[in-house]
């Protein structure tokens, strides 16, 4: 089987975010794979040992931006690729999925992308199906557990979730996989897998290497703020035993309209 | 001019997610500041009596496909079924709520409408040629506004942000049914069991949530069963304490929360996460139990009306988010503070 992983850089999830001159900084905070995506390569590492296979890591951005790739390579995948283009600065989700499509055509022959259900920086979620849309392949999202794979058939068994619950989908493949935490704790790079990580070389597609032209994005960003901070005036509720405590607290919620 | 708004009515087997109906709330309201109309789009099998729901949350017009394909969600079909009504109807923008399937579906119409998508939103400014919406990004640490230069513009909106319309019983509309061409055959997939959730009130949802962190588990009076190791008997405890927490989250009606902390360390299941990493939340009140409030913990519930925060220790950050604190055990506050909330809501 041949398992595309796609994984991004971001800034650590405890950063503090702040908007400089228009431009979003986060300091000297540690730049980090998406968390999301750490579910989707421990997903893949193990389907490939399953099943046999390899699984290549995908990474669209830009050139230095290799945390995601070292880190998903570092966990046991086997190749990786980037994809990187001055012209994409600014693309939005549509955009960004065509080339990642295209990235995965040329591959080739894969028979699953597994992606992270979202990335923790814009947070929408829509790649995994807008890539599954452009290649025509299902989309099967936050996907918990593989039940079964048929390569033979190319077909698998997931269970994905919904607010209501679980489905259990049966579905052709090629197919694109977003993947939940629920999967299962990822692995922790080994210290031999980083030292691998640290010296691979991996190839970086250019739009021309892929044979597209620049895609246009219709989603533009005027204005990007941190949120105005409604001042809070926090009330300490006072008491000399937890049930006057208590009671002193449901007296200010009545107040408060909150029940 | 915004004149044409279409709503996608989101459900589970005929079960509406409620937040559908404050995107077609939104759809109303826009259409009538710009003298125009508000279409809902119900997509399903046995959905029929959802028509007349549709024109009492305000729409004009119903176009629907009852057909037994559609019974199950397969993101697919329902695809090509909301292109055909978009070509049928020819909206200026569509609006989705932000649930799982909401999400995927707005994602996949735009590809093959070839427009964008504003997700999550949670404000919309509609006096302008064309809308500007504003998102949190960052899990809510920054705030983002957006603009779409395509045609249609697809928003999702983000549960419980915009307000659910009051039904007006007199209301009523034309339907318009969608013709159903597609063959089960040439589906790539099939949906061979559902397992329902066991019952509670969901997150997303909730007006009120009450969350446990890793104080659950620092209750010194409990004695665990000699046979538990370390970590049984820490997981053992904390069980203990989201029973108070369930308890609490049962008087009022509310769900039950977790902090990543206590999620990582296995006292409760990742459903229950709040945070970066979790689900993002804004109820009108937020009851936090022994957690301290990590950025990323605060990132998914800071934007909440009225945070309480219980915890031991003074200097815990979440008490600089609360609009009421209080210092204490939660172990020993949180069964009077149950007992005492029954009693006013009984009485």
């Amino acid at each position: 089987m041949k398992i595309v992983v796609c994984v991004k850089q971001v800034p650590d999830t405890a950063a503090t975010m702040v908007v400089e001159n228009g431009i979003i900084s986060w300091g000297d905070a540690p730049l980090i794979i998406n968390p999301w995506d750490e579910f989707a390569v421990e997903a893949a590492l193990n389907l490939a040992a399953d099943h046999g296979g390899e699984v290549t890591a995908l990474c669209l951005g830009k050139e230095e931006e290799t945390e995601a790739i070292k880190h998903a390579l570092a966990m046991g995948a086997d190749a990786a690729v980037m994809v990187s283009d001055p012209a994409l600065k600014g693309s939005d989700n549509v955009a960004a999925s065509k080339v990642i499509s295209a990235a995965i055509t040329k591959i080739g022959e894969v028979d699953l992308v597994l992606f992270g259900q979202q990335s923790v920086d814009t947070d929408t979620g829509l790649l995994p199906v807008q890539v599954a849309r452009l290649l025509k392949w299902p989309s099967l999202t936050l996907v918990s557990k593989f039940e079964s794979i048929t390569p033979a058939e190319n077909s698998l068994q997931v269970i994905r979730s919904m607010e209501e619950g679980n489905q259990v989908v049966e579905s052709q493949m090629p197919a694109v996989v977003s993947v939940t935490k629920d999967y299962g704790e990822p692995r922790f790079p080994s210290f031999m897998g980083i030292r691998k990580a640290s010296k691979a070389e991996y190839p970086v597609w250019s739009l021309a290497d892929l044979g597209i032209d620049p895609p246009s994005s219709a989603i533009t960003w005027p204005e990007v703020k941190e949120p105005i901070e409604n001042e809070i005036i926090t009330e300490l509720i006072d008491g000399d035993s937890p049930e006057e405590k208590a009671k002193n607290l449901i007296e200010k919620l009545i107040a408060e309209k909150v029940l | 001019m915004t004149k044409k708004i279409l709503a996608y009515i989101d459900h589970f087997h005929g079960k509406v997610q409620s937040s559908s109906w404050e995107g077609l709330g939104l759809a109303a309201k826009i259409a009538t500041d710009n003298g125009g109309e508000a279409a809902a789009l119900i997509l399903g099998e046995g959905v029929n009596n959802l028509t007349q729901q549709a024109f009492h949350y305000g729409a004009d017009q119903v176009y629907l496909a009852d057909h037994s394909i559609l019974k199950d969600f397969r993101p697919e079909p329902l695809t090509e079924l909301i292109a055909a009504a978009v070509r049928e109807y020819q909206p200026d923008v569509i609006i989705f709520p932000t649930t799982t399937r909401g999400r995927t579906l707005a994602g996949m119409a735009a590809v093959d409408l070839d427009t964008g998508v504003m997700v999550d939103i949670i404000d919309l400014d509609w006096g302008g040629d064309k809308l500007t919406a504003t998102r949190p990004i960052y899990a809510g640490k920054l705030y983002a506004k957006l603009n779409c230069s395509s045609s249609p513009e697809i928003i999702t909106l983000r549960t419980r942000a915009f307000e659910k319309p009051e039904p007006d019983t007199g209301r009523s509309g034309t339907v318009t049914n969608l013709e159903v061409k597609l063959n089960p055959a040439d589906l790539a997939t099939k949906v061979l069991d559902h397992q329902e959730k066991a019952s509670g009130v969901s997150l997303t949802d909730a007006s009120v949530i009450v969350t446990g962190g890793r104080g659950t588990a620092n209750n010194p009076a409990l004695a665990p069963p000699d046979d538990l190791d370390e970590e049984g008997a820490e997981v053992w405890k904390a069980e203990k304490g989201f029973e108070l927490i369930q308890n609490l989250a049962d008087v009022l009606g509310a769900a039950v929360g977790a902090s990543r902390a206590a999620v990582d360390a296995g006292y409760i299941e990742y459903d229950h996460q709040v945070g970066q990493t979790g689900k993002v939340v804004s109820p009108d009140l937020y009851i936090a139990c022994g957690i301290s409030g990590a950025i990323q913990h605060l990132a998914g519930m800071r934007s909440s009306k009225v945070i309480v925060a219980i915890n031991k220790d003074p200097d815990a950050p979440i008490f600089g988010f609360a609009r009421f604190g209080l210092v204490g055990d939660m172990h020993k506050i949180l069964p009077p503070l149950t007992d005492g909330l029954k009693a006013y809501l009984e009485g």
